[in-house]
C-alpha cells in the first residue's frame, strides 16, 4: 500500500523512538540505583529511619578531633549545631585538616557513626564544596 | 604598563573590526564578483593580529609580574618559575577567554584563505556566522571578564598560580583542547552557511571533512593530556573520574566522532544531509554548554576560577541566542535533498555508521543526564545529590560489547549493498579472541562470563584491525589504526582495572610494613628548598614477592604563595606496568599516608589514544584517490 521509502522512514522511526526508551528506561534505573545524597550532621539527626545506601557527610573537620593510627583515621565532622564521628580506612587527601571543609562517603553506622569509604580532594585551599558552605550556612 | 594598555585597545580595535567585517562582507555577499573581496581576507588577518597582540601582551605583563594587572595579581608571583608565569598567562579564567578568543578568530582566518574553491557565498557567511560568535565572545571579554583591569595602588606581590596547575602537561593542555574545543565553532558557522546556501553535498562533505578531522585530533589529545595530569598529580592513581568537569570534554568528542563517521557518508552517498547538520550544531552548543558550566560556578573544579553570576548569566543568554538561531536557520532554510538515491540496504555500509552514531548518542545522553541531572535536581528541590563512577559503568561498559563487534565488522561492509566477506577467517579470528580471553581471565576475576565477552569483543577487534594492518592494500589505513588504536584503549583500560592492586596505610619513618605480596619500607625523608616551595622528600624501597626492590620517591610539596600542600606521586613506569606511590601528610602528626598502586598496562592507555589520533592524522594528509 505504502511506498518502499515510507515503509523505511516508518521502522527508523519506530527504531529510534524505541531506543530512546530503552535509553531513558536504563538511565533512569540506574541513576535510581547509583545516586550518592548528600547530608548535613544535623539533616542525620533528625533521621527518621537509617538509610543503608551510600551517602555523603559534608561540614567542618572539628578541631582536636583527628586521630591517626597505622590502619585508620578518625575524626569529627561538625556543622557547628551537630556532629558526627568518622571512621575512615584509606587515603587521606592534602588539605585535609582540622578546621577545614570535608565531604566524606560512605554508610551510616548510627546517627553517632560514620564508616567512611573516601574521602573527597579538594583542589584549593579557599575552596569550600558548595554543599557544605550551605551545610555551615553564614558561618 | 604600557604592555596593559596595548592589550586593552587591540581588544576593543578587534571587536571594531568584527562590525566592520561584517559590514563589509554583507555589501560584498550581493556583488558579482566571483571571488571574496580581498579586503574581507585582510581584515579578517588584522584582526587575527590584534587578538595575538592582546593575548601577547598579557604574556609579557605575566612574564614581568606586572601587578597593575589584576588578572597577573590574582593569578601569579615573583618566584613562580618562567615557564609557569607564561602558562599561567591561560591558566585563569580572563586569560583562557583570550585563548577562547584567539582560536576563533585563528580558525576563522585559516578558513578563509583554506577555502578559495568553494562558492563566495558560502564562505562570506560561515564568516558572518562565526563573526557573531566573535563578537559574542569579545562583548563577553570586555563586559565581564577583562584581562586587562587596572589595580591602585599597585600591589608588591601577586596572590600566585594554584600549585597544581603548575605542571608542564597542564601548561600544555589549554591550549591544545581549545584547538579542539573552540574549533568546533567553525563547523559550526559552516554548516549553517552551508544549510542556507543549500550547499549540504558531496563537495561540502569533502571540504568540511578536514576541519572535523583538525578539531577532533586536538579534542582527543586535549582530553588525554588532562587526564595524564589528574592521573599524576591529583594522587588517585586513575585517570578518569567521570567528575562533571571531565564530561563536559566527552560530550563534544562523542558528537564530533559521530560527525566524522556521518561526514563519510556525505561525501560518498550524499545521505544523513540533516543529521550532518545537526550533529555540527550540537558538537558546538555541547563546547559552549560546556564553557557555561564550568565558568559560572554551577560545577565546582579547578576549572572555576570565581564564582560570578554575570558572567553565567551571559553565556547562557548567548548560548540560548545561538540555539535559537542555529534552529532557526535549519528550519527555514534546510530541505531534504532529494537527489540522494532511494536504494537502501540494511546490510550495508550506511547502516554499520548509522548504528555507530545511535551508540555515539546513547553514551552521550548517559554522561549529558549524569552530567546535568544533578544540577536541576538542586534546583528544583535543593536535594544534594552527586552521580559517581558505577552510574557511568553500569550504563556504558555492557554497551561496549555489541559497539566493539558492530566496529569489527562495520568497515569490512560496502557502500550500498554488501555481504560478509571471508566469514571462516573471521569465525575463526572470533574463537581465537574468545579462547585467548578465556585463559587469560580465568583465574583473575569473579565475574567471569560478562568479562569474557566483553575481553573476547576487544580482542575481536584487535585481531581484525590488527590482520587488516597486515595484508590489506593501505587504502583505508587511517581508519583501521583509529579503529586498532581504540581496541588497544579498551583492553589496557579493562586489564587496568582489572590487574590493578592498591595498599593504603599509615606509616612511620622507619618502619616496616608487610602487605601479602610484598613489604614497603620507608626509609628516610629529606628537605629541600625551591624558590615557591619547600619539599619533603621520602624514600620507600618496596620489595615484591620475587624479592625484587625498587625505589620510590613521592614528595610533598609547601608551596608558600598561596599556602597549599600537594602531593606529587612518584612512578616507575615500565611497558607492563606502572608503579605509582603517594604520600600525604596528615597535619601534626607523626604518620604518613602512603598509598601504593600496581597499575598493569598504563602507558597502554596513553599510547592507544595516540594511535586513536594518529588514524586521524593520516586521514588528514591522505593523498585525494
Amino acid at each position: 500500500m505504502y511506498g518502499k521509502k515510507v515503509k523505511l522512514r516508518f521502522v527508523f522511526l519506530a527504531l529510534i523512538l524505541a531506543s530512546v526508551i530503552l535509553t531513558v528506561f536504563l538511565v533512569l534505573q540506574s541513576l535510581k540505583e547509583n545516586v550518592v545524597y548528600f547530608q548535613s550532621p544535623s539533616e542525620i539527626k533528625s533521621l527518621i529511619e537509617l538509610n543503608k545506601k551510600k551517602i555523603r557527610v559534608g561540614g567542618m573537620v572539628k578541631e582536636q578531633s583527628i586521630f591517626i593510627d597505622s590502619d585508620k583515621v578518625n575524626f569529627v565532622i561538625t556543622d557547628f549545631k551537630n556532629e558526627i564521628n568518622v571512621v575512615y580506612k584509606g587515603a587521606v587527601p592534602n588539605l585535609f585538616a582540622e578546621g577545614k571543609g570535608v565531604v566524606a562517603e560512605g554508610f551510616l553506622k548510627d546517627k553517632n557513626y560514620f564508616t567512611a569509604t573516601k574521602i573527597l580532594a579538594k583542589h584549593d585551599e579557599n575552596y569550600m564544596p558548595p554543599e557544605v558552605k550551605e551545610a555551615l550556612g553564614d558561618k | 604598563m604600557l604592555a596593559n594598555q596595548i592589550g586593552y585597545y587591540s581588544l576593543i580595535l578587534g571587536l571594531l573590526l568584527s562590525v566592520l567585517l561584517c559590514g563589509v562582507s554583507i555589501k560584498d555577499f550581493n556583488k558579482t564578483n566571483k571571488q571574496v573581496n580581498q579586503n574581507i581576507l585582510s581584515l579578517s588577518f588584522l584582526q587575527l593580529v590584534f587578538v595575538i597582540v592582546s593575548f601577547l601582551s598579557l604574556i609579557i605583563s605575566f612574564i614581568n609580574s606586572d601587578f597593575s594587572n589584576e588578572t597577573v595579581f590574582n593569578n601569579s608571583h615573583t618566584t613562580k618559575p618562567l615557564f609557569y608565569k607564561i602558562s599561567g598567562t591561560w591558566g585563569n579564567h580572563e586569560g583562557s577567554l583570550l585563548l577562547w578568543l584567539l582560536v576563533l578568530t585563528l580558525f576563522i582566518f585559516l578558513f578563509l584563505i583554506k577555502s578559495r574553491e568553494q562558492p563566495k557565498k558560502y564562505r562570506i557567511l560561515t564568516l558572518l556566522f562565526q563573526q557573531i560568535i566573535i563578537i559574542g565572545f569579545f562583548l563577553f571579554v570586555l563586559m565581564t571578564s577583562n584581562p586587562f583591569n587596572y589595580l591602585f595602588p599597585i600591589p608588591n606581590e601577586g596572590l600566585g598560580l594554584n600549585p597544581i596547575l603548575q605542571d608542564p602537561a597542564l601548561a600544555i593542555h589549554p591550549p591544545i583542547l581549545y584547538l579542539g574545543y573552540v574549533g568546533t565553532s567553525i563547523i559550526f558557522s559552516s554548516s549553517l552557511a552551508a544549510v542556507t546556501q543549500n550547499y549540504v553535498t558531496k563537495e561540502w562533505g569533502q571540504h568540511i571533512k578536514k576541519w572535523v578531522l583538525v578539531s577532533w585530533i586536538f579534542l582527543t589529545i586535549g582530553i588525554m593530556l588532562g587526564s595524564i595530569w589528574a592521573y599524576y598529580e591529583l594522587g588517585w592513581g586513575g585517570f578518569w573520574f567521570w567528575d562533571p568537569v571531565e564530561n563536559v570534554s566527552l560530550m563534544p568528542w562523542l558528537t564530533l566522532t559521530a560527525l566524522l563517521h556521518c561526514i563519510v557518508v556525505l561525501e560518498r552517498r550524499v545521505s544523513l544531509t540533516s543529521w550532518v547538520v545537526i550533529l555540527s550544531i550540537t558538537t558546538f552548543t555541547l563546547s559552549m554548554c560546556g564553557t557555561f558550566l564550568v565558568r559560572s560556578g554551577i560545577l565546582n573544579s579547578v576549572h572555576t576560577f570565581a564564582n560570578d553570576p554575570a558572567r553565567g548569566i551571559f553565556i547562557l543568554i548567548f548560548l540560548f541566542a545561538l540555539i535559537v538561531l542555529s534552529l532557526g536557520i535549519f528550519f527555514i532554510f534546510h530541505k531534504e535533498n532529494n537527489k540522494s538515491s532511494n536504494n537502501f540496504f540494511w546490510l550495508s555500509r550506511e547502516t554499520s555508521i548509522l548504528i555507530n552514531n545511535w551508540f555515539m548518542m546513547y553514551f552521550l545522553s548517559v554522561v549529558l543526564i549524569g552530567t546535568v541531572y544533578p544540577i536541576f535536581l538542586d534546583v528544583i528541590s535543593s536535594e544534594k545529590i552527586s552521580v559517581g563512577p558505577p552510574f557511568y559503568q553500569k550504563l556504558i561498559v555492557p554497551f561496549l560489547i555489541p559497539f566493539l563487534l558492530f566496529m569489527s565488522l562495520g568497515p569490512r561492509l560496502k557502500w550500498i549493498k554488501s555481504k560478509i566477506e571471508n566469514k571462516n577467517s573471521l569465525i575463526i579470528t572470533f574463537i581465537i579472541s574468545v579462547m585467548l580471553t578465556f585463559f587469560i581471565i580465568k583465574n583473575l576475576t569473579a565475574d567471569l562470563l560478562f568479562y569474557t565477552v566483553l575481553i573476547s569483543a576487544a580482542f575481536f577487534l584487535f585481531f581484525t584491525t590488527l590482520k587488516e594492518l597486515f595484508i590489506k592494500k593501505f587504502n583505508n589505513i587511517s581508519q583501521t589504526v583509529s579503529h586498532f588504536g581504540f581496541s588497544l584503549l579498551i583492553l589496557s583500560i579493562l586489564f587496568n582495572s582489572i590487574l590493578s592492586s592498591e595498599i593504603i596505610t599509615n606509616i612511620k619513618i622507619g618502619e616496616r610494613y608487610d602487605y601479602n605480596k610484598g613489604e614497603i619500607f620507608f626509609k628516610k625523608i629529606e628537605e629541600r628548598k625551591e624558590s615557591n616551595f619547600n619539599s619533603i622528600i621520602a624514600s620507600f624501597e618496596i620489595k615484591d614477592k620475587n624479592g625484587k626492590t625498587i625505589e620510590l620517591k613521592p614528595e610533598i610539596r609547601i608551596y608558600n604563595q598561596p599556602i597549599i600542600i600537594t602531593s606529587e606521586a612518584d612512578i616507575k613506569t615500565t611497558l607492563l606496568d606502572d608503579k605509582f606511590l603517594v604520600m600525604n601528610l596528615v597535619k601534626g602528626n607523626e604518620y604518613f599516608n602512603i598509598r601504593y598502586q600496581v597499575k598493569p598496562f598504563m602507558v597502554w592507555i596513553w599510547i592507544s589514544v595516540l594511535l586513536l589520533s594518529l588514524g586521524g592524522l593520516m586521514s588528514l594528509f591522505k593523498r585525494k584517490i
